[in-house]
């Protein structure tokens, strides 16, 4: 019986390694010509298996995408009511939504009109259509930024490291016209031009609106609109799995009860 | 017997009523309460039970997920983030239907490859192991189309490739990928029909759960010594041995699945997959999900388009012939030392094939592909066949109560137990 | 996976031949554990149903529109508007004096739903009132300067013929009880919000 239960171990314990060789190799993109290297890890508040999103990081982070990147980028699945996530009260958030105008109607007579933005609006968009934003940006459609997180391999590293990762191209390297050099970009030209500037941004609380900062704010910020669940998933993963251990330990034991009397 | 009422034996009189009508306490009874099951089992014996309790979780959260998804091209990928963000607990349903798919199918490549372990195909399971496989081809099916359905990149493209694949049938090719999408493209008809197809395909597949357990009761189960239990000393009730056995894998196996859903949601998923369906951009590297790249790597180790389409087909439809390619008359690996490392190095193929599947078409990884795609087929067509008439297999023990209890043990009201074919009983178990 | 540990099934494993060698080595400890257990399990499973009924409650998108704020200051006196509030209309009246009195001046005894005129406004001019006729669901008429305002000068229901006076109380016709008042709050002087 014990030989028996060490081959399963050992069977086990080698499918378990295989498993997660493949599955590192896999989960790692390929590095094809052209490509930037993987961003530098960088650490965040929400970092690990149990961090949470730094508030104040949050609510400067918005500053920053509101006064800087929303210029070009949409963030079409969020709210204005999401912002009460990130610690702003009701009130903030109201003041706040009302200096967006949005399209609303159409009305009695037929029209649309414009009214200031409530708490259930969505995000306004700099731009009507996808057309309208190439129009607008020299041909580069800038993405809309509720999932980039998500949508980027080691999405907050990444994005931390392009938006501090402008330099001038190195000697030799063929640019395009209109096109910025970009450590961390694949291919390392990038339509968007470096726009965070140290003292860019006036923070409330204020802290120093450097370029580092900026980015990491705006990074964090960013991560929550991506993934707003975070929080709660993680918390209510501790408690779950304290849960199973529990169970686990009951079970295995009444296992252990039953199978007693039973040579196996 | 005629017509009449079932002779029940259930003592509670409103389940007695409802057991002489339709007898399924008496069934339930017979198949998982006293069901003699061989005593012997390891945990692998686990992962069937596992398979059934993943399709439950897999139904039932889709089912919820079908109630807040919108199968449009133009809200598929917002009605999914709706879910995500404003639908009560939708993160967590969604996230458990994610990687509930890669959970079925890690505990359904574990279970087929304990039935090619241990023999299970073997006369006179061979019609239990094709329904499983049968089981396995629906279940693909069914996890493509599933990953459509998000409207994604990779969904388009994952689809657009994998309908392409039927191009490459001779004349009618393009005609029948035409079909397919519905359009001229994957586009709108093709989300749709695939959204219906994904619902309806789950419920399809219970029907052969039910078939592939309904042979297993006929037959009973193999157990690792791959013997036939002869009397009851070598069987226990199912219940309550086995439920309690399987109870722990469970817990087990709900444990690691927590884990992936609460801690690393989209650590198994594509982040492109991120970026809404774009029909004027092809990502730079298109991946299946990591369950099905063994055979994509089959696929691409052709150079030929037809060739390689067929080759990826059979060496799926392969699976089908097992129990005749294996000419042993030994079911279980234990017995056969030679044929074990063989069956190791083919698992290690089908490592290597999910590896190079996810590094892009070139060298060396073409060739390494290649060559587990060779030694995956050598295996099955060469190595088997050959194997079972070539190899000397260990003497078998006589019977599973013997191996497990000794000797000894065994000899008091263990009943005469005629000599086989084997030697002498295996002292180990 | 619950069935599996429930405690009545504990029974069948006593009938079983390997039980009648060596006796369990204590059988009310064995029925704690398997209690404890199926304990646990049904806690466990009665969590897992959880999220599936919560996800059947309003959406947070849906609860998010569950208020509407309506501007007042467009609507001039003797003029209505009609406002979409949890997916009904909400009748917004800018009520003349003359109107208002005509509401105060009659008698609770003739009125079918006895309810002061003052304990359904919260500024005299304003009425708001959720426009569904609470005989069957129907949208009165009477919004509209063409609209028929039935026998009272307020709303009348074409469906079945129910007439309601100026302050929306129902007067003539099979409509049980007065169109219903919803919860809302002056925002400022010339906005509401509903709900």
């Amino acid at each position: 019986m014990r030989s028996k239960g060490l081959t399963t171990m050992r069977i086990l314990k080698a499918l378990a390694v295989a498993a997660t060789v493949t599955l590192g190799g896999l989960t790692s993109p390929a590095l094809a010509a052209g490509e930037a290297p993987p961003p530098p890890d960088t650490r965040f508040s929400f970092d690990g298996f149990f961090g949470t999103f730094d508030r104040g990081s949050l609510q400067r982070g918005f500053q920053v995408y509101k006064e800087v990147c929303s210029a070009c980028h949409a963030m079409r699945q969020l709210s204005y009511r999401n912002l009460l996530d990130i610690g702003l009260t009701e009130e903030q958030v109201r003041a706040l939504a009302a200096q967006f105008t949005v399209t609303d109607g159409p009305n009695d007579e037929g029209n649309m009109f414009e009214r200031p933005a409530r708490l259930s609006d969505r995000f306004r968009r700099p731009f009507a259509n996808e057309q309208a934003a190439r129009a607008a940006n020299n041909g580069a459609y800038p993405p809309d930024l509720s999932v980039m997180v998500k949508a980027r391999p080691n999405g907050a590293d990444y994005l931390y490291a392009l938006l501090t990762g402008y330099k001038d191209p190195p000697a030799g390297f063929q640019m395009q016209d209109g096109m910025n050099y970009n450590e961390w970009f694949p291919g390392h030209q990038i339509a968007m031009p470096n726009v965070l500037n140290d003292g860019q941004v006036d923070f409330a609380d204020g802290t120093q609106a450097t370029v580092s900062q900026m980015a990491r704010d705006v990074t964090t910020f960013l991560a929550w609109a991506a993934e707003p669940e975070l929080e709660t998933r993680r918390q209510m993963g501790v408690k779950i799995l304290i849960f199973l251990a529990i169970l686990g330990g009951l079970v295995y034991a009444t296992k252990r009860k039953v199978w007693a009397d039973v040579k196996h | 017997m005629g017509m009449g009422l079932h002779n029940s034996e259930v003592k509670n009189p409103v389940l007695r009523w409802v057991d002489q009508r339709l007898p399924v306490v008496t069934m339930i009874q017979k198949e998982y309460g006293t069901f003699p099951t061989p005593r012997n089992f390891n945990y692998f014996w686990n992962f069937g039970a596992l398979a059934m309790i993943n399709l439950a979780i897999m139904i039932a959260t889709g089912v919820f997920l079908a109630m807040n998804y919108t199968p449009h091209t133009a809200m598929a990928f917002d009605s999914v983030e709706r879910i995500m963000r404003d639908v009560n607990y939708g993160w967590l349903i969604r996230y458990v239907h994610m990687n509930g798919a890669s959970m079925f199918f890690i505990v359904v490549y574990i279970h087929i490859y304990r039935g090619m372990y241990y023999g299970s195909y073997k006369t006179p399971r061979e019609l239990l192991w094709m329904l499983g496989v049968v089981i396995f081809l629906l279940m693909m099916a069914t996890a493509f189309m599933g990953y459509v359905l998000p409207w994604g990149q990779m969904s388009f493209w994952g689809a657009t490739v994998i309908t392409n694949l039927f191009s490459a049938v001779p004349l009618i090719g393009p005609e029948i990928v035409t079909w397919l999408w519905g359009g001229f493209s994957v586009d709108n008809p093709t989300l749709n029909r695939f959204f219906s197809l994904h619902y309806l395909l789950p419920f399809v597949i219970t029907g052969v759960v039910f078939l592939h357990v309904a042979a297993l009761h006929v037959t009973g189960s193999n157990n690792p010594l791959g013997i036939e239990p002869k009397d009851k000393q070598d069987t226990l009730p199912f219940h309550p041995y086995y439920t309690i056995k399987d109870s722990v894998g469970i817990v087990a196996y709900l444990a690691v699945f927590a884990f992936l859903v609460f801690f690393m949601p989209n650590y198994l998923g594509h982040p492109d997959n991120y970026i809404p369906a774009n029909p004027l951009s092809t990502p730079a590297h298109i991946v299946p999900e990591w369950y099905f790249l063994p055979f994509y790597a089959i696929l691409r180790a052709v150079p030929d388009k037809l060739g390689g389409v067929v080759l990826m087909f059979a060496s799926i439809l392969v699976w089908f012939a097992l129990p005749w390619l294996d000419t042993s008359k030994v079911r279980s690996m234990r017995f056969r030392p030679i044929a074990r490392i063989f069956l190791f190095l083919w698992v290690i193929s089908f490592f290597v094939l999910m590896y190079v599947g996810a590094r892009p078409a070139e060298q060396p990884y073409v060739f390494i592909g290649q060559l587990a795609t060779a030694y995956y087929f050598l295996w099955f067509l060469v190595l088997l066949p050959l194997l079972g008439r070539l190899e000397k297999p260990l003497p078998l023990p006589e019977s599973i109560s013997r191996a497990v209890l000794g000797a000894r043990a065994a000899l008091p009201g263990g009943g005469p137990v005629p000599a086989g074919a084997a030697a002498k009983p295996m002292d180990k178990a | 996976m619950v069935e599996a540990l429930a405690p009545g099934g504990g029974k069948h494993s006593v009938t079983h031949e390997d039980a009648a060698g060596g006796h369990p080595s204590d059988p009310t400890k064995r029925d704690f554990l398997k209690l404890t257990t199926a304990a646990f399990a049904a806690v466990g499973a009665a969590g897992l149903a959880w999220p599936f009924v919560g996800s059947l409650a309003p959406s947070k998108d849906v609860l998010a529109l569950a208020s509407t704020e309506v501007d007042l200051s467009p609507i001039q006196e003797g003029q209505a508007v009609t406002v979409m509030w949890r997916g009904k209309p909400v009748f917004v009246r800018n009520r003349s004096a003359e109107e208002v009195r005509e509401a105060r001046s009659v008698p609770m005894s003739e009125l079918k739903d006895p309810a002061t005129d003052q304990s359904r406004v919260q500024r005299d001019n304003w009425l708001v009132v959720v426009g569904v006729c609470t005989h069957l669901g129907c949208v009165p008429l009477g919004q509209k300067p063409t609209d028929a305002k039935g026998d009272y000068n307020g709303w009348f229901c074409p469906c079945h013929g129910s007439h309601y006076d100026t302050s929306a109380r129902i007067r003539k016709g099979p409509a049980p009880t007065n169109l219903v008042v919803p919860e809302y709050t002056f925002t400022s002087n010339t906005a509401i919000r509903i709900g």
